[in-house]
């Protein structure tokens, strides 16, 4: 096992050594269940499928992941911890890898603990499995994009409360740059593409072109890219910002 | 085994560390004494790779801490201020995780961490949460995550600060023990510490090396360096201070307390060569009552604080 995966281990442990992982699976599966049952109207719509289910899955995850990634490195870096770990010998880079892929990982893990929801489903009716499954997948890697951005904004700062607050912000912004919201504040000056390109960048678009059921390479990338560039973001401020 | 060239650090208009250069090398245990923001806690951020020198090298065990830092870090164990851990952990799974990002694995991994437990003796608190253990052991697993890896270099920034007697001894005790074989350099507020381990101390204040020599050496630096104490029991006839002052070698009597039944004095030689045996010899021809008779080897403090504040604060 590489380095990456040592603190991997570490930080994924560490959720479960601390009243963490129970709170926030519970709050999870709680409100993930509430959504679908009660705002969504599951029974009621007669419908064999999820699509109740997901659609509140970014608002969940706006609140709910920057209270996950807020402790990431402001924790450490109040703990002093930050310095133990990079005077070991291991990169930035790593670091900033294994932490996010641990704290990912662990939404993952809520996320696939909403399976009875599934069953239900599946004994209710007979969906379409196949578009479930690129649901799910949707939901993972938007959860991995605002995990990211938590990340970054945890990096920024040692008080957590900040931390969350930006973060939550920083979601919002990505979630809603497809709606008229954000995109008003451009309209009346940007051109087109300009537009366009905001618009593209929104959470939404990318995780309903998933939840039709059709796994576009594209809508993949833009995740992975969206990860890639605010954790890239994250190692910069923490070098940036290490001496304090 | 540690080198530092021309290091320097500079928080926007703040020099930290200015220009600092110096070489400890196997067996030595250097002491770096300053007041509170002289560069003491950047310097050794610097050597542990931890901060980029504004400018300047690093180089432990022959490795440029910029050029190739995880081989630099690979010979480096490092204890920061405050002993920071992950307080969630036991200090088993804690030392078994830093043994493990230090590239130990299977029984190599469980031997390491067991001896080191034992070394800095944590058996007892071996599965109870870092955050429930007490300010001495919480050190304790510190020290034991910087010498898990038996580094040839290592970097304790106040090892001993909020410990008890008892556990300042232990810490310092370990530290000698390891000393042979490694470079070591350790920060202090404790000048006394510097006695207790150190094998040469280093003033810095305002980000400069002020001093650097043996303890002895430092001490030597002090007014009251050889001075001795004289306490006599009364009554005494007038003029003991002149009587003191005509011994040779002696450049002054200072009385420290003239009471009834007893007087001391300190007697400071001319340029801090030994007048024990003068004294005495006087003390022995005036047939005076003698309690004590004492050398006064110096005081690092009050050589600290003539070093370290400016002149007018001084007087």
């Amino acid at each position: 096992m590489g380095r990456i995966g040592v603190i991997f281990k570490r930080e994924l442990i560490g959720y479960f050594a601390t009243p963490i992982a129970a709170v926030f699976l519970i709050i999870f599966l709680m409100l993930a269940g509430a959504f679908t049952f009660y705002l969504g109207d599951f029974f009621a719509r007669g419908q064999a499928d999820l699509i109740p289910f997901f659609d509140f899955h970014p608002w969940l995850y706006l609140v709910l992941i920057p209270a996950l990634a807020m402790r990431l490195w402001a924790e450490e870096r109040r703990g002093g911890t930050i310095e133990l770990l990079f005077t070991l010998p291991v990169t930035l880079w790593e670091a900033v890898v294994g932490k996010f892929l641990a704290a990912w990982c662990f939404t993952g893990i809520a996320l696939a603990l909403t399976f009875p929801t599934w069953i239900t489903v599946n004994i209710l009716g007979e969906p379409d499995n196949g578009v479930i499954l690129a649901s799910y997948l949707g939901s993972f890697f938007m959860a991995g994009g605002f995990m990211a951005i938590g990340s970054c904004v945890s990096a920024l700062t040692r008080n957590q409360v900040i931390a969350f607050v930006i973060s939550v912000v920083v979601g919002l912004a990505f979630v809603l740059s497809g709606y008229p919201m954000v995109l008003d504040v451009f309209s009346g000056w940007g051109p087109q593409f300009v537009l366009e390109l905001i618009s593209s960048f929104s959470f939404l678009t990318h995780f309903n072109a998933l939840g039709r059921g059709v796994i576009d390479v594209r809508d993949l990338v833009y995740f992975l890219s969206l990860i890639g560039f605010w954790l890239f973001a994250t190692a910069l401020v923490l070098e940036w910002k290490k001496s304090e | 085994m540690v080198e530092l060239q021309r290091l320097r650090k500079t928080f926007g208009p703040i020099i930290a560390v200015d220009d600092v250069s110096f070489t400890v090398g196997q067996g030595e245990v250097l002491g770096f004494l300053g007041p509170n923001g002289a560069g003491k806690s950047t310097t050794m951020k610097m050597i542990t790779g931890f901060l980029t020198p504004t400018g300047g090298t690093v180089k432990v065990n022959g490795f440029d801490m910029q050029e190739r830092p995880l081989d630099a870090k690979k010979n480096l164990g490092y204890l920061p201020e405050g002993a920071p851990a992950y307080g969630e952990m036991t200090p088993l799974s804690f030392l078994a995780f830093i043994a493990e990002m230090r590239g130990f694995r299977g029984a190599e991994l469980d031997r390491r961490v067991a001896e080191t437990m034992e070394k800095v003796n944590l058996e007892g608190v071996a599965r109870q949460a870092i955050d429930t253990l007490s300010k001495g052991f919480k050190r304790r697993v510190g020290l034991a995550q910087a010498i898990v890896h038996d580094p040839a270099v290592l970097i304790l920034d106040e090892p001993t600060d909020g410990l008890d007697p008892n556990q300042k001894h232990e810490v310092r005790g370990l530290i000698k023990t390891m000393a042979r074989d490694k470079a070591i350099i350790l920060s202090t507020h404790v000048l006394e510490e510097v006695h207790a381990v150190c094998t040469r101390a280093m003033i810095i204040a305002k980000g400069k090396v002020i001093t650097d020599g043996t303890p002895a050496e430092l001490e030597a630096r002090s007014r009251r360096h050889n001075a001795v104490i004289l306490r006599l029991r009364g009554p005494l006839p007038d003029g003991v201070q002149a009587v003191l002052e005509g011994v040779p070698g002696v450049k002054r009597a200072e009385v420290i307390d003239e009471g009834l039944a007893e007087h001391e004095y300190r007697i400071l030689p001319a340029d801090g060569q030994p007048i024990i045996s003068a004294v005495s010899r006087c003390v022995h021809r005036q047939d005076w009552d003698v309690v004590e008779l004492s050398v006064n080897r110096g005081h690092l403090d009050e050589v600290f604080r003539s070093l370290t504040m400016p002149a007018q604060a001084l007087s």
